[in-house]
């Protein structure tokens, strides 16, 4: 089938779980015998997503990828780019600055495109905020739903919901929402009312939904009003790593590590990593606790740290990227993803890929869709801190997990999730 | 003739409550006393009382002629006098009518026979101790927890004066062979061994309510015939299961009740059918032949080995460190820390740890009070190294 998709970044320039998602799908996908064409808002003076990096705190970047997915992209999909410097994860506040940094810094930046690819005009100046941009976005990226032939439209997430929409308008063809993560997943309580009717009037207009999993589709038809029968799970997976058996395992410290790798933002609950901690370090202090990361919680937590006198215990590495991604994986022995409200959450599949055993909050996809790991509530850091302190301790628990876990993960593919989100395209040709 | 032999376990193991690191060295109470009283309340409701009332019912009806046996677990009994003393009171009658054999089994329902001859020996008389002073018999008939077994099994039993033994009709110990036959124990010269039919036993224990199973809906009629259909190729038929199969794996509008109920005078209408205890069937019907088990077998799942138990580094690991402390916590002299001790050697533990049910289908997680083996390992491992900690200080 002929899809018109939008989406985010692509490798290698890769910021966060988002991008690593469509890849992985978009990929799969195409080697079933899908034909993609893939938009997505690149600006033209950097050729990479806008996304001013350091200003995030992300799963997943580019090194292990670097490779092979040119050769794909070449190979399989057709990129359509649109100047714009949106970027997965933006709110208005980083838009600002980073509309500023963009204005002063416009003529520093290195002109680096290495994907061949074709630019749609962005018809002028970027909108002044972001909601402008978006819409502005929306109707170029929109408008290319005219000029390239396609059977069904797909869009990622709010920021492309606007464009998946005005596509439809132009085209007539069904519009599949594929739900990555929600307004509320990202703010709790404290919505932001506009992204709000953005999502909920995109789910409202597609002809069908994909979400990244039950919890997730709970989500959407508890908050937003959605029927159940539009919505389809599909969970994400993560892409094969060819695993380092040749290579000696890093030699481990007596010094144990426990590792929080996630943006340092209310959503990836940073503050309850930090209360298990302390509860650890009552007990044993042989354990150091690594947050790579950035994000705008990340003051808070040092200053945390520092009340609670830990501050020794812990290093904040700041965003890692690539092989520094991979290197401390390797070094830790406990990898904790305590998050709020998680829609999927790669990265556990990421940690298990470097046999380190994971615990994940109840409140997210991935423990819906793995049984090898430990799964608490977020807000329960006594039984955090005590499964920390079993994985630290029993190591025939460590060897089981991660021995179990990583013939779990053979069964998590990105085929199985191309798979079913090729059986919605389907049901959706038959009912058209 | 055939003999119709029925046997059920009861069993209820100490279920530990959620025990986290930070109690070690801080509490010493492992045991969940409101999840166990509930839960043993709630399975006397549902299988224990009713099914009591039914057996004793047919007992009376048939007038003697439908007999039964039971294994009851020492742990089980201990609860029923602590949160069900009817239920304990309802095998009493029973155990009154003469038509019911108690079998003896390890006090702990543990796997103590895999890791201290002492230990299981001192189980086995422990409860044998027990069936004497519940229900005033002196049991005849071993069976080992889960019916795990081998040819060592067998030569203990026999020296300790048994005259029979019960386990699984496992294929590969049969070959060729039926389990509608008494045998030998390959290294014995007189203990009798009792082999389960697996086939019949399991159409009542899991397939009964089950709507995909070609022969649903299960009538007494129809599994009667199964039963008739074996006379001359057999001399007993021994139908092995749990007794919370009665209203608690098979809810009673499964009308499991209803079938148990039509089922004896079904059975009995054929001249050459008739009920027996394992005890009667053993002293009635002579060895057709021997058995030779040299590796362990055991009722459960489709491997019927030991891997529900032992299967993975976690159990392996839990269990020799609970056997590890034997030494030390003999020496305390203390019963109540040898009780503690011993409530953790019971076989649950090591079945809620194990990472086979991922695979291996519904009935580990059914019976799992944990969410993951994980769980289950961390929470008991947390226990046992508390109890551990308690006899340094002992010490």
């Amino acid at each position: 089938m002929r899809v018109l998709m939008y989406g985010w970044e692509f490798p290698p320039h890769i910021s966060g779980g988002l991008g690593t998602a469509c890849f992985g799908l978009t990929q799969a996908m195409a080697l079933q015998g899908q034909r993609i064409t893939f938009v997505l808002p690149r600006t033209s003076s950097t050729g990479s997503s806008g996304s001013p990096v350091t200003l995030l705190g992300c799963d997943q970047v580019e090194a292990e990828y670097s490779r092979t997915p040119e050769e794909f992209l070449e190979k399989y999909l057709t990129i359509e780019t649109v100047d714009s410097p949106l970027y997965p994860y933006v709110n208005q506040e980083e838009y600002t600055k980073y509309m500023e940094a963009f204005a002063r810094g416009r003529k520093d930046r290195e002109i680096a495109s290495d994907i061949p690819e074709k630019t749609t005009s962005g018809e002028g100046e970027y909108g002044p905020n972001l909601l402008h941009e978006i819409r502005r976005y929306a109707s170029v990226a929109g408008s290319i739903a005219t000029k390239v032939q396609h059977d069904v439209l797909h869009a990622h997430d709010w920021l492309t919901i606007p464009a998946g929409i005005e596509a439809r308008r132009a085209s007539k063809r069904p519009l599949v929402v594929h739900i990555h993560s929600l307004e509320f997943d990202r703010s709790g309580d404290h919505v932001n009312q506009h992204v709000y009717d953005i999502e909920r009037a995109g789910m409202e207009q597609a002809d069908r939904i994909i979400a990244v999993s039950n919890f997730t589709k709970n989500k959407i038809t508890r908050h937003y009003g959605i029927n159940p029968d539009k919505i389809t799970v599909v969970h994400n997976a993560v892409i094969k790593r060819a695993r380092a058996h040749a290579a000696p395992a890093p030699i481990k410290c007596p010094v144990k590590t426990v590792l929080f790798l996630g943006r340092v933002t209310f959503q990836k609950g940073p503050d309850y990593f930090v209360e298990a901690a302390a509860k650890v370090l009552s007990l044993r202090k042989d354990v150091r606790f690594v947050v790579a990361g950035c994000g705008d919680m990340l003051h808070r937590m040092i200053e945390r740290v520092t009340e609670l006198r830990i501050g020794r215990y812990f290093h904040f590495t700041g965003f890692l990227r690539g092989n520094d991604v991979s290197r401390i994986f390797g070094k830790s022995d406990v990898y904790v993803m305590p998050s709020v409200s998680e829609p999927f959450g790669i990265s556990p599949l990421e940690a298990i890929q470097h046999d380190v055993p994971v615990i994940v909050s109840r409140q997210s996809g991935i423990s819906e869709a793995v049984g090898n790991i430990f799964k608490v509530n977020f807000w329960d850091v006594r039984e955090l801190a005590d499964r920390i302190l079993a994985l630290l301790t029993y190591k025939p628990l460590r060897d089981v997990m991660t021995g179990e876990a990583a013939v779990e993960l053979n069964t998590i593919t990105w085929e199985k999730a191309a798979r079913r989100v090729g059986e919605v395209y389907y049901q959706l040709e038959k009912a058209g | 003739m055939v003999n119709v032999c029925f046997y059920f376990q009861v069993h209820q193991p100490h279920r530990l409550r959620n025990y986290s690191f930070f109690d070690i060295g801080e509490s010493h109470l492992y045991h969940d006393e409101a999840a166990n009283g509930s839960i043993v309340r709630k399975v006397a409701a549902k299988c224990y009382l009713p099914a009591n009332r039914l057996m004793l019912d047919l007992i009376n009806r048939h007038q003697g002629q439908f007999r039964i046996a039971y294994a009851v677990s020492g742990t089980a009994i201990e609860q029923f006098r602590k949160f069900s003393p009817e239920t304990l009171d309802s095998f009493r009658q029973l155990a009154a009518t003469g038509c019911v054999e108690f079998i003896n089994e390890t006090y702990y329902h543990s796997l103590s026979f895999l890791f201290s001859q002492t230990e299981f020996e001192d189980q086995v008389a422990m409860h044998r101790q027990l069936i004497h002073d519940e229900f005033g018999q002196w049991p005849s008939t071993f069976r080992n927890t889960e019916l795990i077994y081998n040819n060592d099994l067998a030569t203990c039993i026999e020296r300790l004066g048994y005259k029979t033994i019960i386990t699984e009709g496992a294929d590969r110990i049969l070959q060729w062979r039926s389990p509608n036959y008494v045998y030998r124990p390959a290294p014995c010269s007189h203990l009798k061994l009792l082999l389960k039919n697996y086939q019949l036993s399991d159409d009542i224990a899991f397939r009964f309510s089950n709507r995909g199973w070609q022969e649903h809906p299960l009538t007494a009629d129809k599994y009667t015939k199964w039963l008739h259909s074996s006379n001359g190729a057999g001399t007993t038929i021994n139908l092995f299961m749990d007794y919370e199969t009665f209203g608690e794996h098979q809810w009673q509008d499964t009308g499991i009740f209803k079938f148990l109920d039509h089922l004896p005078s079904q059975v009995l209408s054929h001249p050459d059918f008739r009920f027996a205890t394992p005890g009667e069937v053993s002293a009635t019907v002579a060895a057709e032949g021997e058995i030779d088990v040299p590796d362990f077998i055991s009722w459960a799942d489709t491997e019927r080995d030991l891997s529900a138990w032992t299967g993975n580094a976690m159990q392996k690991d839990a269990m020799e460190h609970i056997f590890s402390l034997e030494g030390a916590v003999r020496e305390t002299r203390n019963p109540d820390l040898i009780h503690v001790w011993r409530t953790l050697q019971t076989s649950d533990h090591f079945y809620y740890m194990c990472t086979k049910w991922f695979s291996d289908g519904d009935v580990h997680k059914y019976f799992n009070p944990y969410g993951s083996p994980y769980d289950a390992y961390t929470n008991y491992n947390n226990a046992a190294k508390d109890l551990e900690l308690s006899l340094s200080r002992e010490q």
